[in-house]
């Protein structure tokens, strides 16, 4: 063979002699260059943040969102090639759609991340396409209210449904990261097809990560989450915003010479602030939480300059 | 007269009214009494036994409450042959979600499955469907699927051609939040009196009651006025 290399990473579904697949390792490089992206699971609701990178003065602020709505109940950020990302977000729509279309009703967060897990792992499998160069982190709530069929007249006894379970609520917070391998990880719940009669507490454990970080401040980003006890499940989502932008600007700390823009967005529960929806944070609220992440910099700077000094 | 392409029964003499429970020469057909209805713990189903051929009886013991989750059942009216198929479909699928899914499907679910299969193939279809299921987080709920396909959610409902006729009866004596045992005993006295009148029903009385405990089948024999034997299962 005259090219340069082993060979082994010219084709995707081709695994090297030591099981590895190149080009999902290279399509992880692309990512890892991508602004930071940032998703916290609250006991109220989920935060996305994001890092957009300004890439030239021309371009209007607050223009090209990378945080996009999925359907009513759930949204996407992506770290990676940007236009992976949109491609990654129209098929989430279809399958929210697709979901609707049968079930008459919003798609649970699992679900939606279960079907896009499979669709990316679909592009690592064949020679005519290439891997997804993102990881996108899909937050939604799954309504704790009971949702009627799209579509049904009527609403049963006026006094409600008997035989309804003390404390049998479902829905709450989801948060997912879909690799580009197609690679997510969700936690048990204790509701399960083989022992579907009857749960003494069937609480649909919410799914997925406490708190998700991709992009190239990930490691920081990370290290700031797991600061925050999320699995104790105390964080309120008015603290998840504040913290979501600190996070982003400690993670930006090692590229500061790049100007950048924070975009965020949440999900309340159904009696919070976004009624279940998802939502860009409010402009008052995101910079509110930005002067406080710029203050907390600061502040840590001060503490590096008097430790210094002893 | 012969009914244009894609119009399901015969319009009538007077060009207008279209009889929507024509069926095929020779097709079995469930002239029936079917209900369900809400009470305290969740739902109880209902209905005859009888499947008629024109005036023969095909099956005097028919089974027309049928399981389609462990806690969602049906109460078929209309043609036993459509209505097993659309059960059987929305069985599968069930089934499935609860696979795929990790967790049982909700009555929504399955009500939302069985007005697509009716509503998209009403041209084809001659079914009536009760819905009626079981969920702890969501109590017992009680859906409605008529002829063409909409979708109602009722306190109680009632279907087949012996409904028209306890209309009055289960409007007056219906109530909210029922006992188990006075919920048998309005379901069994309603069934009773649409068999008394209604020539197309008749045979037994067969009853499941769906609460947190699972599904309980119940029978009623004709022999004794429909007083036993009860629970079977």
């Amino acid at each position: 063979m005259t090219s340069i290399g082993t060979g082994y990473d010219l084709s995707n579904s081709v695994f090297s002699p030591d099981g590895r697949n190149f080009q999902v390792e290279y399509a992880v490089k692309a990512v890892e260059n991508g602004g930071t992206a940032v998703g916290i699971r609250c006991k109220d609701g989920v935060v996305l943040a994001v890092e957009k990178i300004i890439t030239s003065k021309l371009l209007k602020p607050g223009a090209n969102k990378r945080i996009a709505t999925v359907d009513r109940h759930v949204g996407i950020v992506s770290a990676g090639l940007v236009p992976d990302g949109r491609h990654f977000v129209s098929r989430a729509r279809d399958e929210a759609s697709s979901w609707r279309g049968v079930y008459k009703g919003p798609i649970p967060t699992s679900a939606l991340a279960n079907r896009l897990g499979g669709y990316v792992q679909a592009y690592t499998l064949y020679s005519s396409v290439r891997p997804f160069g993102t990881t996108a982190i899909v937050a939604g709530w799954d309504s704790e209210a009971e949702l009627a069929v799209d579509g049904q007249v009527g609403t049963g006894p006026s006094s409600g449904s008997g035989g309804k379970v003390e404390g049998a609520k479902g829905g709450g917070p989801g948060l997912y990261m879909i690799e580009p391998s197609g690679l997510y990880w969700v936690s048990s719940t204790s509701a399960s097809a083989s022992s579907p009669i009857y749960h003494p507490n069937p609480t649909i454990l919410p799914g997925g990560y406490y708190g998700a970080a991709t992009g190239k401040g990930r490691q920081a980003a990370k290290a700031e989450l797991e600061k925050l006890d999320l699995s104790s499940g105390n964080l309120s989502l008015a603290d998840g915003v504040k913290e979501a932008a600190r996070i982003i600007y400690v993670a930006h700390e090692d590229s500061k010479d790049k100007e950048f823009e924070l975009e965020m967005s949440w999900i309340s529960s159904v009696d919070g602030p976004t009624k279940g929806r998802h939502e860009e944070v409010p402009k008052e609220l995101r910079e509110e939480a930005e002067k406080a992440a710029k203050r907390a910099l600061e502040g840590e700077d001060e503490e590096e300059e008097e430790k210094m000094e002893e | 007269m012969v009914a244009p392409h894609g119009v399901t029964g015969m319009l009538g003499e007077d060009g207008i009214h279209v009889d929507m429970q024509h069926l095929k020469s020779g097709e079995v057909n469930l002239g029936t009494s079917i209900m369900a209805i809400n009470f305290k713990d969740g739902v109880i189903l209902g209905a005859d036994s009888r499947t008629t051929t024109g005036a023969y009886i095909a099956n005097r013991v028919t089974d027309k409450l049928t399981q389609v989750h462990d806690t969602i059942w049906c109460c078929r009216s209309g043609s036993a042959a459509d209505t097993q198929a659309v059960a059987d479909i929305v069985s599968y699928h069930l089934n499935m979600y609860g696979v795929t899914n990790n967790e049982a499907p909700s009555t929504q679910v399955a009500a939302s499955l069985f007005q697509e299969l009716c509503y998209e193939n009403k041209d084809a279809l001659s079914a009536g469907i009760i819905i009626a299921g079981y969920d702890p987080r969501h109590g017992g709920q009680v859906y409605s699927i008529p002829l063409g396909g909409s979708l109602h959610k009722q306190s109680f409902a009632i279907g087949g051609s012996g409904s028209t006729y306890i209309y009055g009866y289960t409007d007056a004596h219906w109530r909210e939040q029922m006992t188990e045992q006075e919920g048998i005993d309005f379901v069994r006295s309603a069934l009773q009196e649409a068999i008394k009148w209604d020539g197309s029903s008749g045979g037994v009385i067969r009853l499941v009651v769906l609460t947190k405990k699972g599904a309980v089948r119940h029978l009623y024999l004709p022999d004794n006025g429909y007083t036993g034997p009860g629970v079977t299962n």
